[in-house]
Formats: structure tokens, sequence, C-alpha cells
């Protein structure tokens, strides 16, 4: 075979072509047979006669052969790209490899950025996204009544009104629900060493079922148990079970002793249902007991409602459906006239929205913040890409005269921003990790579902896509830009490429423009939100939350009478106070049945004696029943006399109101020394005092109406503690002196009130912490984008500066221009960013706390702190500008 | 016999064209020549067998393809054994050797076995 003659080469200018190659290869093999026929005698004529013969079908060959030559060159060009790509990968390597201060920042901030956008999306994703962890729980639905300012009371059911609603209503599988007044605490485990507290709830016998939840161990609820059973039954929870028994598999089908009363646990719960995270956040149910709806008829409102919708029955037709029901339901069946009294009140909405639709657009808000991040993040990538690209214009150009496409270039360029970026999303990952990690462990925010915080495999796949979107938009761009720039003149130009790096100035001060406004978004948004927060933490809650705390006190107050019981409960109440009192350090000392920021009550409208009043006219004071000392314990202020001991069962029938209550019964008028009328009882008002925030911190508060312990019946008794020193180093001695007086008294927790005013805040904290910290991580990225420009461009005019020093210029000028030319960036970037500051801040509005959109001191802060960064990662290269020796670069000329 | 006729076992055909190409490159009549000429006439080998055999050889890495010049200065696609056709050719030429032996030792055999062994 001799070599092909260079113009044969040329055959396939144009590329493959398999078909024209099977033919030529065909037609070469039946000239040759021809040429062979012919030397042996044939005319030439029969010779191609014969050969042609011989050959066969001429054009079923050709076809085979094109097929085949098709599917080669597919194959081959498949190589040809992998190989390719094998070989940028391996180059790209060994120029990261070479430059290792620029792939580690450009790894670390991608790796910050990423790794923020994979934990809020884990959050997002946990708490919005996922469906609640219950089978076909799109079908769940929770039934409440529209807000109203009686608080949980007013957000309730009767047990009549669950029976006649549950039998008359078409739109659901089943209804099901919960005793909602419960406290934490409210058991204590006996028989079993010292009492321990436990937090029980009374559910629905059915409430398990409808949720679709099945027991880990054991069985559930039976009907007969439902309804009262022949013994008392338990479910626990799965937590509980771990942590009081030890995980103790045979602890199903056993008693154990509840306030003093064998039970059998029936069953445990599964690990994946965790009541706390999904209908109490922030607080945890250790078990359940059924709750027998026969004894709850006349206590009025307590259930909450929830249901399990019919498959294809949608959340409207339910609520049409509960619309028509309402009207013939019943408050109590015993009385006619309570018939339609739920009229209105019966709205279903799907209980995903009932758990975390008030958190949407928190959440949106946040995700937005780490968008911004990212978006910085990029930019600052593409920033350095960019750089690197200028520096490296020589390699470019000398490839691209060897013969490498722009296309190869341009991938090369991406492949480097790719490897970078799943470096930086790797490293992310992990940094996620450890956030969410700590997130879900945040057992006191008050957020649903925080424990289900997991990376999985939607996060995973959010991580690659978010990974390669980076690397795709942020490398695309210094990609593009080089390869569109002219080989031979960056050939020709000299070493420093500073023509070239001058020609892409602009864009790079364009990017850090951006940067700059995102970041200036980000800060005004968090500034607003911290504002907000430290407005929340500023709010008169109406008592002192500070050093007091409190503790569920245990108490026997049964005798055959009520008055009896009065006048027993009044004893063990003066008798615990007197006691706990004597403590050093114990200012004052009290009990109430329901706390502020917790649970709450409301029994009916008292009304003004002298007035009649139209139903529904008056309020429905929230009700606490309180002992003479509470008030003072718990620094209400208070306008008029606090109840004595003296207030007996025997004695006058008295009441405090609030400052709400006085103002709607009395307006104008001194309330104190007025009688309100609870039906046919008469009440003294012996004082006024401030409206407390009893439903939550950022709110209204309503009417509020406090009866002596002495008079009324107490649902439980908080002991409520004022101390002039720490609350918790009083928990020994309190315990020991309630222990004294009642050796059942359970090791209850003893809590500063303070942290019941934390976890009210705490969703706010959260989301603030969160965008407080992305908007820091957003300014330090911003500073590190300004300050690679600057440096670079002081850099790259080093020999500029020096010839004007050189002729005279001082140092101060040097640096003072180099100054100037930074804080130009930056205010071009915040009058950009407080444009659209102010359009995002009218958007968050709603998530703000009696702070404007437009709050000044937020704006001021924000350019200060923005100045102040940008200040600092100028100066910094101005130094190294003003050190530039002009001796050393005229002698370089 | 008539060798025209001579049916190329299955598998036979790639062993053939291997061989013929371990002596260095060849076009695609240059094997149909060597392959008879070596056979003293025996084997005839039709184009359309020939060429999808070539081409799939080619496709599968056995061999590899350059278009040339032929001795009469033509244009010709010359076929070479790839490394990979190499080891091809000395593996296929064993497991012939093992085949054929086998089919020899039958054919050749003079008396029955025992029948204790194929009972």
């Amino acid at each position: 075979m001799t070599p092909t003659p260079i113009w044969r080469r040329y055959a396939r200018l144009f590329g493959p072509d398999p078909a024209a190659d099977v033919k030529d290869e065909l037609r070469f093999h039946l000239q040759a047979k021809i040429d062979d026929l012919v030397t042996q005698g044939w005319s030439p004529e029969s010779a191609r006669q014969e050969a042609a013969r011989q050959f066969g079908d001429l054009r079923a060959l050709q076809q085979i052969g094109v097929r085949i030559g098709e599917k080669m060159e597919r194959g081959k060009r498949l190589k040809d790209h992998w190989n390719d790509s094998l070989q940028d990968v391996r180059y790209t390597f060994r120029t990261l490899s070479r430059d290792p201060g620029f792939a580690a920042t450009s790894i670390l901030i991608l790796a910050l950025a990423i790794g923020a956008n994979i934990a809020v999306f884990s959050v997002v994703n946990a708490l919005l996204l996922r469906p609640l962890p219950f089978p076909d729980s799109r079908e769940l639905v929770w039934i409440a009544p529209p807000p109203t300012g009686c608080g949980l009371s007013c957000a309730t059911y009767s047990a009549d009104a669950y029976e006649e609603f549950r039998a008359q209503s078409r739109a659901y599988q089943d209804v099901t629900g919960y005793e909602a007044f419960t406290t934490p605490d409210n058991f204590r485990l006996t028989g079993r060493g010292e009492p321990e507290p436990a937090t029980g709830i009374e559910v629905i016998g059915n409430f398990f079922q409808v949720l679709g939840v099945q027991p880990a161990m054991g069985r559930l609820f039976t009907a007969d148990e439902a309804r009262g059973g022949p013994q008392p039954v338990t479910l626990l929870g799965n937590a509980y079970w771990r942590r009081q028994f030890n995980a103790d598999p045979a602890i199903v089908g056993q008693a154990i002793e509840l306030n003093g009363t064998p039970i059998t646990v029936v069953g445990v719960l599964p690990e994946s249902f965790d009541f706390g995270a999904i209908f109490s956040p922030g607080a945890k149910v250790d078990l359940f007991t059924p709750l027998d709806l026969k004894l709850e008829h006349d206590w009025g409102n307590i259930v909450t409602l929830l249901a399990r919708l019919k498959p294809g029955v949608t959340v409207t037709q339910a609520l049409d459906d509960a619309n028509r029901v309402a009207p013939n339901i019943y408050f109590n069946t015993k009385y006619p006239e309570t018939l339609g009294r739920y009229k209105g009140n019966l709205i279903p909405v799907p209980l995903k929205d009932y758990v975390t639709g008030k958190l949407r657009r928190s959440l949106i808000a946040l995700w937005c913040a780490v968008g911004a991040i990212l978006l910085i993040a990029g930019v600052n990538l593409s920033n350095l890409l960019l750089a690197r690209a200028v520096a490296r214009a020589k390699e470019f150009a000398v490839r691209g005269a060897l013969g490498a496409s722009r296309g190869r270039i341009v991938r090369q360029l991406l492949m480097e921003s790719l490897a970078l970026s799943s470096a930086g999303a790797a490293l992310g990952l992990g940094l996620a990790l450890l956030l969410i990690a700590w997130l879900s462990h945040q057992g006191s925010v008050a957020l649903p579902l925080l424990g289900t915080l997991r990376i999985d495999g939607q996060a995973l796949g959010w991580t690659v896509l978010v990974a390669i979107s980076t690397a795709m938009i942020f490398g695309l761009l210094p990609g593009l830009r080089i390869a569109s720039g002219n080989l031979q003149e960056m050939l020709k130009d000299s070493g420093s490429g500073a023509g070239l790096a001058r020609k892409h100035e602009p864009l790079r001060a364009a990017l850090v423009i951006f940067e700059v406004a995102l970041a200036c978004v980000l800060l005004v948004s968090a500034g607003l939100l911290l504002r907000s927060f430290v407005k929340v933490l500023d709010v008169d809650l109406g008592f002192q939350p500070g050093r007091a705390a409190s503790i569920q006190v245990e108490y026997d107050d049964s005798a055959p009478t009520n008055d009896a019981r009065r006048g027993k409960r009044g004893e063990i109440f003066q008798q615990i106070i007197t006691r706990v009192s004597a403590i050093p350090g114990v200012e004052a000392a009290g009990i109430c049945d329901f706390l502020p920021l917790g649970p709450n009550r409301s029994w009916d409208a008292p009304v003004p004696k002298g007035r009649t009043a139209v139903p529904g006219e008056l309020p429905e004071p929230l009700v606490y029943v309180i002992t003479p000392g509470f008030i003072h314990a718990m620094g209400i202020r208070l306008h008029g006399r606090d109840f004595t001991w003296t207030d007996g069962p025997h004695s006058d029938a008295v009441v405090l109101i609030n400052a709400s209550a006085a103002r709607f019964y009395w307006p104008g008028e001194d309330a104190v020394g007025k009688i309100l009328m609870r039906g046919k009882e008469e009440d003294r008002i012996v004082g006024v005092v401030d409206d407390v925030h009893e439903e939550n911190v950022e709110g209204a508060t309503g009417s509020q109406i406090y009866y002596p312990a002495t008079q009324q019946q107490p649902d439980w008794a908080q002991l409520v503690v004022r101390t002039s020193m720490q609350p918790a180093s009083l928990a020994a001695s309190v315990l020991h002196a309630l222990r004294a007086l009642n050796p059942k008294q359970p090791a209850a927790e003893f809590r500063p009130i303070q942290t019941i005013v934390d976890r009210a805040v705490s969703p706010r904290r959260f989301f603030m912490l969160l965008v407080a910290a992305f908007a820091g991580l957003g300014l330090l990225l911003a500073a590190l984008g300004i300050y690679g420009v600057i440096s670079y461009s002081v850099t790259q005019q080093s020999q500029a500066i020096g010839i004007r020093m050189a002729l005279g210029a001082s140092v101060g000028h040097v640096q003072r221009q180099v100054l100037v030319r930074t804080l130009r960036l930056a205010v071009a970037g915040m009058v950009l960013g407080t444009l659209v500051a102010l359009a995002v801040a009218r958007l968050i509005s709603s998530l703000l706390f009696s702070t404007l959109s437009w709050d000044l001191p937020t704006y001021f802060g924000m350019a200060l702190a923005l100045l102040l960064v940008a200040a600092i990662s100028g100066y910094i290269p101005a130094r190294r500008a003003s050190a530039v020796n002009p001796m050393e670069v005229l002698r370089s000329y | 016999m008539d060798t025209a006729k001579l049916e190329f076992f299955r598998g036979t055909l790639d062993v053939l064209i291997l061989k013929a190409l371990a002596w260095g490159p060849l076009h695609g009549y240059a094997i149909t020549n060597l392959l008879r000429r070596q056979s003293d006439d025996a084997l005839l080998l039709e184009e359309g067998t020939l060429y999808p055999a070539l081409w799939r050889l080619e496709n599968r890495g056995s061999l590899d393809a350059e278009w040339g010049l032929s001795g009469n200065n033509r244009r010709a696609k010359f076929y070479r054994l790839t490394p990979q056709g190499r080891r091809q050719l000395r593996h296929e030429v064993r497991t012939w050797e093992a085949y054929a032996g086998a089919v020899a030792k039958v054919l050749g055999a003079t008396q029955p076995p025992l029948s204790k062994e194929i009972a």
C-alpha cells in the first residue's frame, strides 16, 4: 500500500460520507476483477458482464455497507467527544491545581451559597412542598370557625356538635378531633419511683384511624374503649416510650400508673407520628387517651375537628356541605335554643394549610434570600473567571492558533466552572447537612414539622440542578466573552494583557454593581426584619416575663360539695403560697390555671348590671382563675385591689377585669366597684389590670376576666414565682417545698416565664436570624467582589500608577483615586439596590411588625454598612497601589 | 467436490479474513484472491459475504481501515488488523483447531466405543 497523495486527502473535506466510501470500495473491487479477467484474455465487454454477474446484488450490499458505516461514524463521534471531554477534565484539574488560591476561594464562596440553598430548600420542602406524613394526606381537612377574639373556646366545638356534624355530613369518610384544652405536664407518671410529669392529650376514639396512623406495636383504641370502655387505656408516643420506658416492647398490655390510677398501655405509636410537630409546634405530647364524649356533653366547646374527605370530594364541596349541615347542629342538644349556633362557623381547610399556611410567605422570602445569595456568589465566580480568563488570554490565543475551536475553548471554561461548582456543591452539601442537623433539633422553635427536616433525594436533585445551572450561567459569560475576542490581537498583545483587561472592565464593573445591589436588597430586608423583631421584643406584654418562673402544681381538692371544695382548695393554695413565699429570694408567688401565650378558654359573656344584652353583642372574655399574689408574681399592673384570702366561698363574689373589658363595659368610667352579672350571680369588680397578651405577642388583645380560685373552679394550677435571683436557681427549693406539702407532686419542669415568650416569638426569631445570616453572607460576598475587581485593576495599572508617582503624584493622591473608584461602584450598586429594595420591602411588608417598608433608619444603616465594607475592601488594594515603587516600574520599561 | 458450493461454516469466515490480514494490510479484492490461492482454489469467497463481514469486523474494532493506492494506482480501502483483531485471531485459531481436531477424531474412528462408556 502506498500512502494517499496529498490531493486525495481532501476527498472527504466536507466530513465523513459512509455512502460514498462504500460505493468507492465496491467500485474498486469490480474494476480489479474486470482487470484480472481482461488479463486472462476476456474481452473488456464480456469481462464487465462476468464481473457484474459474479458480484450479485450490488445495491443490497451497498445498503448493508451504508448502514454499518453510519453506525460506525456515530460511535466514532461519541468516542471523540468522550475523549475531548476527558482531556478537558484533565486539563481543568491541571489548571485549577496550578492556582489553588483561586480554586479554594471560588469553591468556598460557592459552598456557602449552595449550602444555604440546599438547607433552605430542605426547610421549604419539609414545610411547604412535601405532603404531611399521613397516607393520602391531601384528603385531610381541619375544620375551624373564622378567627375571633375569644381564644380557643371560640375555635373549638362541643361534644354534641361533633357528633351531629359527623352524623349529618356527607363529604367525609370520617370526622375526628382531640381535646384542645391540654396544658403541658397535665399527667404525672407514678408507681415508678419519684412521680414524673407527662403530657397527655385526649383524642376522639377514631383519631388515629382517620389520620391513617398505624401503631408501631400493639393496637389502636377500640370502639368500646372510645366510649369509656371496661378499663382505662392509653397509647404511648414513640419518643416518650423510648425516653421513659427505654423502648421496652413488653410495656404493651401492661398497666402504668397515671395520677395514681392504673391504665393499660394498648400500643406504641410509630416514630413517624409526632403530634406536637403538626398540631402544637414547639411542644411535645407523650401519650394519648380516648376522649369519652359521654362525659363531655355539658362542657361547652372542647374539641377541635379534623376530618378525612371522601375521595374526589373537594374542599369547596365540603364547605358547601358544612354550610348545609351547620343550621341543624346544636351546641347542646339539651337546650333547643342552641340550635344553629355554629352557622358559618364550620369551615374546612386543607390540614396542610392549617399547619403551615401561615409560614408560606416567610418561607418564600427565605427562599428568595438564598436565591439572591446564589446570584451574588455566581456573579463573584463569573468575575473571578473573567479575571483569570483575561490573564490566560495568551494561553487561549495559542490554543486557538493551534487549532482549538472557539467552542472548544468555551467548553474548557465551562468545564472549569462546572468543576468548581461541583466541588462547591459537594462542600455545600456537607455544610447543609450540619445546618439541617442543627435546625431539626431546635425543639423549642415553634415551627411545625421541623423534626422531619432531612436531606432527601429531592434535596440532592436540587443540589445537582443548582450546581449545574450555576456553572452554566456564570461560566458561559466569561467563556463567550473570551471566545468573542480576536485571537490574533491577543497574541500580539504585550504580556500583561492590559488592553484586554481594559476592554473587560465595564463588564466587570457592571457585575460588581449588580452584586452590590443584590446585597443591598438583602441587607434592607434583613434590617427590616431585625427592626420588626426588636419591636416585637419591645411589645408591652402586660406582664413582666423576666425573673419569673412557673411550675405545674398537683393538688387534691376533692370534697362532697362545691363550697367544701372551694374551701379546701383555698387552704391548700394558701399553704403552698405561704410556704413558697418563705423561700429566700422569692418576692411573690401566686397560682393561675392558664398562663399567657398558651392555651386559654372563655365562658359565657358576663353582662354589666342594669343592662340587657343581645346575645353576641358582648365579648366573651378569656377566663383565668387565680389566687391572691398571682397578679403581683406575674408583674401585671393593677388598679384597685388584688384578691385576698378573705375573698372566700362565702364572701361576696369578686372579679378583676382587664382594661379592654373595662373600656368596653363602661367607656370613660372607672370600672372598679361596678357589678358584672354572671347569669343571676353578681360579681363585683375590685380591680382593673393591664391587657395581657394571651394568645400571641404580635396580635391585639381582647377582653379578659380573672376569678378567685376560692370562688370558681380552676382547671389546673400553675404556680408562678417572682424572684430577685435567677429563676432557675430556685427550682430545687420550690419543688422541695411543694413535695413537703404533697408527696405526690411530680418533678414538673420549673419553666422561666421568659421561655414561654421566647417560644411565642421563636418563629420570627428563626426567620430573622436566617435572613440576617444570609444578608451577612451576601455582604461578605459583595465585599469580596469589590475587592476582587479593584485589586485586579490596581495590579493591571501598577505601571501607570508608578509613572504617575514618578511624576509627582503623592501616596495620598493615589490611594484616594483607588478609593473613589471603589466607592463609585458601591454607590452605583446602592442606588440600584435601594430602588429594588423599596419594591421588595413592599412585598415582604406582611412579614414586618410595626415597621414601615421604607423605614429610614434601616436604609441608612444598610447604606452605612455597605459603604464601610466597600471602603475596607477598596482600602486594601489602595494601600497596595500606593506601595508601588516608581523606580522599579520605570526600570522595567 | 464442487468448490463453488463449499459453504463457509458459521464463524469460519471471520477467522479466515483475520488470518488473511495477518500478513499485512490488504483491500477486499486482494483478500478474496489470497484466500483462493492459499486454499488451492477450494475457497471461493463471494463479495456479498466478504464485505459485510469486513465492515462488521471494522465496526467491532478488530480491523482498522484506511484509504490508499492499489498496485495499479487506484484508490482502494485497505484493512489492517488492530491489536484486538490479532488477539481475536489467536483465540479463534485455537478454537477452530480444537473443533477440527475433535471432528476429525470422530470421523476418523475405526471401531465403535465400548458400549459401557456411552450407556
